[in-house]
């Protein structure tokens, strides 16, 4: 790692390792794009979690190298991964809703528990 | 140690200073400095106050009839849904941060200025742009009918300037951003040497946690808003019923920022009492630490209870058991503040200046407004209370009474470090009074009603409630006339109050160690750092009139009994 | 005891090298992790803001896995691909011109931007070819969804049938034309009245913003060479239109393909779209349905493209002062901060592919 000494906040990134993380972004997309054209029957419903576990791969790649969270203050790192907490919140939270939900509002029920109440 | 001559220039009363350092509209437009942004916003929520205020009472004179005389249903669905939006989007939410915050936030961190003043600006000409969009919904005619939250279906369905209104909220939400990264990062990076995080006034912790939230809940509030305006000008089916959408999840989304928002509007106000109380208590604030880490717990459960908003909106059961039980845990934190202020003052040397009477009726309107919220959060009686007046007066109760309180709280006692000049006490007092009897003559009768089952939003009631509403009338107008008051209060001092030096009430957090109106570099020498609350740091100055650092006078200087803070 | 000094005495302690040291820092590195932190909390609100589009999708996935696994087949996996390749990329290269921004090698750092710029240009232009094929054959948002297969020739004597190309493609493209003609115009210019740094720029900027047309040329062939590509699931795809065929009119003839030069049959099927209008929201289901994936889609790579073209114009701005050379190895903030949010935006596509070109 180049370091550069006359100033300490300066962390350039040497070109070997960002090519050679480049190479392998490229090489797992193809991979992901292999998964979907070859019929995985094997896989199943974990395809999707497949593809999703190597996007995040692809993304904690990102971050680490090209963003410099490898070399970067514990703070910052703390402050971006939290906003995924958050993210995982409002959908879990969200998506645990879903059983409301009707296609079209015809399908909805009128007051389904309550008894007639008009007199 | 310093001669009295250099106290003066340190801590005096300065003529030349951040006001008057550079002249004309242009100064003024394009200026970085954070007390004059600060200023303008000042000047700026006011103005979206009092208009906010005026539609409030148009609406009250309506409701003093129960068969609605004065405006026509939509004319009145407008009326409330201008007061909500005005008052939320473009009053509370940048009230206390953004006005009181630009001014002291860099001051108390011993800092020249926020870490980014440019985006500072940025962020109040948002806010200008912001509120315009809102103003042209009325101003165009068109209105705007949706309440507040723009609900769906009905805000994709009503011809009424949905658009506009919505962009300008989603303006305003970038206002907000700005703001708060701007002090999240100030906070992180530009505390004075050796102001560890725990050595920071507790309005600090206030503004920090406000500022999480800003960051973390407001994106979501501009996607929905976006979402919105695409669903309303190209029915894209997200949120329209009539196309596969699904309404509750735009409910979803809303209040996935605008529960957390509440917190926007009420943890600033909070920070500000923390001080108000501890200074004019003249005593160490009782559990710092729970008071700071209290604000952080507030905000992060903000963001896991706003489905209790959706209780009545066909949300499923399950999801609504949780967000009801969640939403109790929010009751913790804020009861630990409450209860440190109240120990803060036992024993405390009390001054009740016209700010400690705000703090106090603060405290006291919170309280009420707290507990109403328990029967909310509560699965049970909400489906009864739901939508009714209760509603109105529990809010009202929280950000009026809360929110407000603090923050004319706040602008009486930092008045005299803007402006140098100090407001006449006793109709300070007087209005804090008129406020508060205003207050609760207008929102106690609402409670009633509310249980009774008077419903939020309508025009035309019941007879039955008539006496009531008519209280509630009233009380509207007493407070209006305490605010108007408590405005002509501090517009007077500005030009005619008797002038004051650096440190009137014997603060100890490090704004006070500039002079007053503080100079453009806000410190003329680096701050000397001493805990916020260590109150015996501060001696009095008789030739100043004013409280200096202990380190600045002689030891034969130092009184024998120190007087009490001053009161005019 | 405590010192009072002045205000100049107190700046020249502190300023001692720095021409890009705000007066309200101490340092160069306080700065630059005020900036840091900054960026960090930007790329939170980003998150965020997206956050939104990614809980309407997994609702909807949720709720119809069967309308995903249909309407995807619409979109080409080949020109995602090549996108996420183009974007990844761009990413290095914008890695590297950081590495020589902090290296302080103002020269390198022209170059390396200007190669992220052409590449995020080309991915508009990839991502224009696609938009406009999908609007020619009435795949918009939910409510205007009204698909019809096959070939769409623009009408005779326009421009876009002269290049054999859609209409909204040329609509799309006239601001582009307008950047790049503009910034040309410009650069000769500039060299004309011995501004070479302004020169020097519009001239990149021309370039970059040429990207564009590199990007929607290359689509523009592939789509001519794959007959209107669906990558690879053209069995599916055909068997998906049939069944469109079916429910949306009895006649044969949308079935054939349209002859290319024979106007009149171009014109007979526009007849026919007029005479079975769409019939509103109701009437087929399975419109009803990839109408809400396509919404989601349109809303989920709008928004990203239009990070996209305000990326392209802060590496605009951090072109510029790379050619007045400001970087050095204390102050490379811009660089960096610009750098981080172009790679959010690559970090954010990453995701957006396989969610939307590769659902099997």
């Amino acid at each position: 790692m180049s370091h550069n000494h006359d100033s300490g906040f300066a962390h350039p990134a040497a070109p070997k390792l960002l090519i050679g993380v480049f190479v392998v972004l490229v090489l797992l997309t193809i991979l992901t794009l292999f998964m979907s054209t070859v019929d995985m029957g094997l896989m199943g419903p974990f395809g999707f979690w497949i593809a999703m576990s190597i996007a995040s791969f692809k993304a904690a790649l990102v971050l680490l190298f090209f963003m410099h969270m490898y070399w970067d203050k514990p703070f910052n790192v703390l402050v971006f991964l939290s906003s995924s907490l958050f993210v995982i919140l409002f959908i879990g939270l969200t998506l645990m809703d879903q059983s409301h939900y009707k296609k079209s509002v015809d399908e909805y029920p009128r007051q389904p528990d309550t008894p007639n109440m008009s007199p | 140690m310093a001669t009295a001559a250099e106290r003066k220039k340190l801590f005096g009363h300065a003529e030349n200073n951040y006001l008057n350092c550079s002249k004309g509209f242009r100064s003024w437009a394009f200026t970085l400095d954070h007390k004059r942004i600060g200023v303008m916003y000042l000047i700026g929520v006011t103005f979206a106050l009092l208009l906010a205020g005026v539609f409030a009472l148009v609406l009250r004179t309506n409701l003093w009839t129960n068969t609605s005389e004065l405006l026509s249903d939509k004319m009145y669905n407008q009326m409330f849904t201008l007061h909500g939006a005005v008052m939320v989007f473009a009053f509370i939410i940048p009230s206390i941060p953004a006005a009181l915050g630009n001014f002291v936030l860099p001051m108390m961190l011993g800092a020249k200025d926020v870490a980014f003043p440019r985006l500072n600006l940025c962020s109040f000409y948002l806010w200008v742009i912001g509120t315009g969009f809102l103003l042209w919904a009325i101003l165009s005619g068109r209105g705007l009918d949706t309440g507040w939250t723009f609900y769906t279906p009905y805000s994709i369905q009503t011809d009424t300037g949905v658009i506009y209104a919505t962009f300008g909220a989603f303006v305003l939400g970038f206002s907000s951003i700005f703001t708060g990264l701007n002090f999240l990062v100030t906070v992180n990076t530009m505390r004075a040497p050796g102001q560890g995080w725990f050595k920071m006034p507790l309005f600090l912790w206030g503004l920090y946690s406000t500022a999480i939230i800003q960051i973390l809940a407001t994106p979501v509030l501009g996607i929905t808003l976006l979402l919105l305006i695409a669903e309303k000008s190209m029915h894209i089916g997200i949120f329209d019923p009539k196309y596969g959408g699904d309404p509750v999840l735009f409910q979803h989304f809303f209040w996935f920022y605008s529960h957390p928002a509440v917190y926007i509007m009420i943890l600033p106000g909070m920070g500000v009492i923390s001080e108000l109380i501890a200074v004019y208590s003249r005593k160490k604030v009782f559990g710092y630490s729970f008071i700071a880490f209290s604000s952080v717990a507030i905000a992060v459960l903000g963001f896991l209870v706003w489905g209790h908003h959706m209780f009545t909106s066909g949300q499923s059961v399950v999801v609504t058991l949780i967000f009801s039980a969640i939403t109790f845990t929010v009751a913790i934190p804020s009861a630990v503040k409450v209860f440190n202020w109240l120990a803060t003052m036992y024993k405390g040397s009390i001054a009740l200046t016209t700010p400690m009477c705000y703090a106090l009726s603060f405290i006291f309107l919170f309280g009420i407004g707290g507990l109403t919220g328990l029967f909310l959060g509560a699965l049970s009686t909400d489906i009864h209370l739901h939508d009714t007046y209760f509603i109105v007066a529990h809010f009202h109760f929280v950000m009026v009474g809360g929110t407000l309180t603090a923050l004319l709280g706040g602008v009486f006692h930092w008045w005299p470090k803007m402006f140098g000049r100090m407001y006449n006490d006793n109709l300070g007092r007087l209005s804090c009074f008129l406020v508060f009897l205003g207050f609760n003559v207008t929102f106690f009768p609402q409670f009633v009603m509310g249980a009774r089952g008077m419903p939020r939003r309508y025009a035309s009631y019941d007879p039955e409630f008539i006496i009531f509403h008519q209280w509630s009338t009233v009380g509207a107008f007493v407070l209006g006339l305490g605010i108007v008051l408590a405005f002509g209060v501090l517009v007077y001092a500005v030009f005619k109050g008797p002038k004051v030096a650096g440190n009137p009430f014997g603060a100890a957090s490090l704004e006070w160690q500039s002079s007053s109106p503080p100079d453009f570099h806000n410190f003329i020498h680096q701050p000397v750092l001493c805990g916020p609350y260590e109150f015996e740091s501060m001696v009095y100055d008789e030739e100043l009139d004013t409280y200096v650092l202990r380190e600045f006078m002689e030891p034969s200087e130092h009184p024998k009994v120190e007087p009490e803070p001053q009161t005019h | 005891m405590a010192v009072v000094e002045t205000e100049n005495e107190a700046h020249d302690d502190h300023h001692d090298h720095g021409e890009f040291i705000a007066h309200h820092f101490d340092s160069a590195e306080q700065q630059f992790d005020s900036g840091k932190l900054g960026i960090w909390l930007f790329l939170v609100t980003e998150v965020l803001f997206f956050s939104g589009l990614f809980v309407a999708y997994t609702l909807y996935r949720v709720l119809h896995p069967e309308i995903f696994d249909q309407a995807h087949v619409f979109l080409d996996k080949y020109l995602g691909f090549a996108n996420t390749l183009v974007l990844l990329f761009s990413s290095l290269t914008m890695a590297v011109a950081v590495r020589y921004s902090q290296l302080g090698k103002n020269g390198h750092v022209v170059w390396y931007v200007l190669g992220t710029m052409v590449c995020a240009a080309a991915f508009l232009g990839v991502k224009a070819i696609e938009y406009t094929h999908k609007w020619d054959q009435g795949i918009f948002v939910r409510s205007a969804f009204d698909y019809h297969p096959g070939h769409h020739e623009a009408p005779a004597g326009t421009l876009a049938h002269a290049l054999g190309v859609s209409e909204y493609l040329i609509w799309l493209s006239i601001i582009p034309l307008l950047l790049v003609v503009g910034f040309a115009v410009y650069a000769a210019i500039a060299r004309m009245i011995e501004k070479p740094n302004a020169s020097f720029f519009s001239a990149c900027m021309a370039i970059a913003i040429g990207g564009y047309f590199i990007g929607a040329l290359a689509g523009h062939f592939y789509m001519e060479i794959t007959d209107g590509g669906l990558g690879g699931r053209s069995e599916k795809a055909a068997a998906l239109m049939a069944y469109e065929n079916e429910t949306h009119s009895d006649d044969e003839h949308t079935n054939k393909p349209v002859d290319h030069h024979d106007e009149s049959a171009v014109e007979q099927q526009r007849a026919e779209s007029e005479i079975a209008p769409y019939q509103g929201p109701q009437s087929d289901e399975f419109d009803q349905d990839v109408g809400i994936f396509f919404s989601i889609y349109y809303c989920m790579t709008g928004l990203h493209a239009i990070h996209i073209i305000a990326g392209i114009a802060f590496l605009a701005w951090i072109l510029w002062r790379s050619i007045l050379g400001h970087w050095r190895s204390d102050y490379f903030g811009p660089c960096d901060y610009v750098g981080l949010y172009w790679h959010l935006v690559d970090l954010i596509w990453i995701y957006l592919f396989p969610l939307l070109y590769l659902i099997d």
